[in-house]
């Protein structure tokens, strides 16, 4: 007990100095659980969305779908039979039919990818039922991004050309009776939500679909022969490494905190040593070992961590809670540059864990940078720390 | 009990090297304390008393031969031993008093004890009695740089005689003291020794600190050139 109580006689002792690291350490130490919430906050938020408006509990594909390879939509799609079918009538999965066309919109020529989507279907949040229309032949469902690109807007009429299972193009014109607008982008950009019978009828691919959405917390996954799984961590890897790459740049903010203020304490606790060497002379002839020595200056710099803490609570607890409870707003134009499925209100979410983990990697770094300088105590002799005399 | 053997060296021999050469700090000094002892180190600078001391008090070891201290022989003990018999039964009295500066004077004599795991009321009691016994109870609160050098080195001396050790090492206590402040610490000194029956070793040149001693071991280029007693206890 005698180490831990000299520490702090010695920490309170050593004045201005240990706070300004202290002080560094705590902006370090609130600027990780904020980016770390802010990043926690906004993955939960997309999670969400995503698996709200397009993953489910995880999706059945048709074997060989690879939605990043064009080609291999021509063939990717198939009858639903034996399980899946059940599933879906039962209502615990909805199927979405995939086929390649192209719309002309004022002239141009633009590649969309049509979706057959279930009007009926209450799994998802895409509006599918505003396509149960009985005065339009072809209801067409488009998102406000889709509609940005193209210049579609609701009522307005277009021609599509598709190509059906046999291989001969077709083309109709379609009606866009819905504009949504929605935070994930993989339902919007570069899509054209049909309903599914008459795009099945369109492609000559009756019953026929190429993706079969589970419902939520579905699982386990039986397999099914034909289709492969593809559970939520596959769907929403892509989307969590977009936000990874995103956040980089805060990360990057508090390790160069972190940096400083671990330069600043293993500077400090080199400058100490060195200070007050006669100091640690007179300690070991009062009956300090060396093992002891060390522990005291480790555990001085280490309560770096402890003050900083203190210290960050003092400002950090009320900032933090503050944006956690009310939010932090995004301004509208800012939402679709971040590239990702995120709504205007971002709740950054600071848990325990977060809390308690950026607390032991702030403590042990501090003790690690703490540690080190003190190396140089290990081999020093009593009498030349008496003389004054440091190697 | 009163004529115990509390030091004993025997051919006790410490060589620095340097650069090239070596210097013969202590050249196969024989000597033996017994308990009580008020004896000093005299002769030139240079001549070895300061690196005696420390071999005594198991800060250093000699090159050769042995000096048992209190039953332990210095030139065998681990660093960590050696460290359990300063804490336990020798005392240091420095030149410089090196107090720790940011502890208050009431911290520094409490030092010791606090390293020997002593309970809180018995720390207190034994703090206070030092401190009285330097007649410094009145500045318990005050921290080294708001004491004078004299207060000061009662301080460092309520810290070495804190624990009742057995032996206390003093090298040059007051070369940094004026006369009468030297005169006071030695008259306490003289108390301690005569209360504590603590063994008191001095190193100095000082002609007041020679003045006091009972015993006179005189050095000259690291050996024992004379050993007298002035006078009786
Ligand atoms: N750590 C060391 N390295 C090298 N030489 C040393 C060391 N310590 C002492 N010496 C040398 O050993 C000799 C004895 O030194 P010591 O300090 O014991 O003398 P002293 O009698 O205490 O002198 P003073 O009265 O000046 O304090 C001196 O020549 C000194 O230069
Ligand atoms: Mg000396």
């Amino acid at each position: 007990m005698i180490i831990p109580k000299l520490a702090f006689r010695n920490m309170l002792g050593a004045g201005a100095k240990t706070w300004l690291n202290a002080v560094v350490l705590s902006m370090a130490f609130v600027a990780i659980i904020w980016s770390q919430g802010l990043y926690i906050g906004i993955d939960a938020e997309v999670s969400r969305a995503m698996i709200e408006a397009e993953c489910g509990g995880g999706q059945y594909w048709v074997e060989g779908y690879d939605p990043f390879d064009p080609f291999t939509i021509q063939d990717a799609h198939r009858p639903l039979t034996g399980p899946l079918r059940t599933l879906v009538e039962k209502g615990q999965a909805t199927p979405f039919l995939i086929v390649q066309g192209t719309i002309y919109p004022g002239g141009r020529i633009v590649p969309v990818l049509l979706k057959g989507i279930d009007p009926g279907q209450k799994l998802l949040s895409i509006p599918s039922s505003v396509l149960k229309t009985a005065d339009n032949e072809l209801p067409a469902l488009i998102g406000a991004r889709m509609s940005a690109t193209s210049g579609l807007k609701k009522g307005d009429t277009v021609t599509v050309r598709w190509r059906d299972a046999k291989g001969t193009f077709d083309a109709k014109d379609l009606q866009i009776v819905e504009v949504m607008r929605t935070t994930v982008q993989s339902i919007d950009s570069g899509q054209i939500w049909l309903p599914l019978q008459t795009l099945q009828e369109m492609a000559g691919m009756p019953s026929e679909a190429t993706i079969v959405v589970t419902e939520k917390n579905y699982g386990p996954a039986v397999p099914i022969p034909g289709w492969t799984f593809k559970n939520l961590d596959y769907l929403l890897d892509d989307i969590k490494s977009v936000i990874q790459a995103k956040t980089i740049g805060s990360s990057i903010l508090y390790s160069i905190l972190l940096f400083l203020a671990m330069l600043a304490i293993f500077n400090t606790q080199l400058l100490s040593i060195w200070r007050r060497r006669k100091e640690i002379g007179t300690m070991m002839a009062l009956g300090f070992s060396r093992g002891k020595v060390i522990r005291l200056f480790t555990l001085e710099g280490a309560l770096n961590g402890v003050l900083a803490a203190l210290v960050g609570a003092v400002y950090g607890i009320p900032l933090l809670a503050y944006t956690a409870t009310h939010g932090l707003g995004l301004p509208a134009d800012q939402i679709d540059s971040f590239g990702i499925a995120i709504s205007e209100k971002l709740y950054p979410t600071y848990s325990g864990a977060l809390v308690i983990g950026t607390t032991i990697l702030v403590f042990s770094i501090t003790t690690i940078v703490s540690f080190m300088p003190t190396r140089k105590i290990a081999k020093l002799k009593p009498t030349d720390a008496l003389r004054g005399k440091l190697t | 009990m009163e004529n115990s053997i509390l030091i004993k060296t025997v051919d006790l021999t410490k060589v620095y090297p340097m650069g090239g050469q070596s210097i013969t700090a202590l050249d196969s000094v024989s000597l033996t304390f017994r308990k009580g002892e008020f004896a000093g180190l005299v002769g030139p600078s240079g001549s070895g008393k300061t690196t005696l001391l420390n071999i005594l008090g198991s800060l250093d070891a000699p090159t050769k031969g042995s000096a048992e201290v209190l039953g332990e022989k210095v030139e065998t003990l681990s660093h960590k031993k050696a460290a359990a018999l300063r804490n336990r039964h020798i005392g240091f009295i420095f030149q410089t008093f090196n107090l720790l500066p940011v502890y208050t004077a009431y911290e520094n004599v409490e030092f010791p004890l606090l390293l020997l795991g002593l309970p809180p009321a018995a720390r207190k009691k034994a703090v206070m009695d030092a401190l009285d016994w330097v007649h410094l109870a009145d500045r318990a609160k005050s921290r080294p740089n708001q004491l004078s050098g004299g207060q000061c080195q009662r301080v460092a001396i309520a810290r070495a005689v804190v624990k009742k050790p057995s032996l206390i090492l003093a090298d040059e206590p007051t070369a940094n003291l004026d006369a009468e402040n030297s005169h006071h610490i030695l008259h306490t000194m003289e108390d301690i020794n005569r209360e504590l029956r603590s063994t008191f070793i001095f190193a100095t040149h000082d002609e007041k600190v020679i003045g006091h001693l009972r015993r006179k071991i005189v050095l000259v280029d690291g050996k024992v050139a004379k050993d007298e007693v002035i006078k009786a206890a």
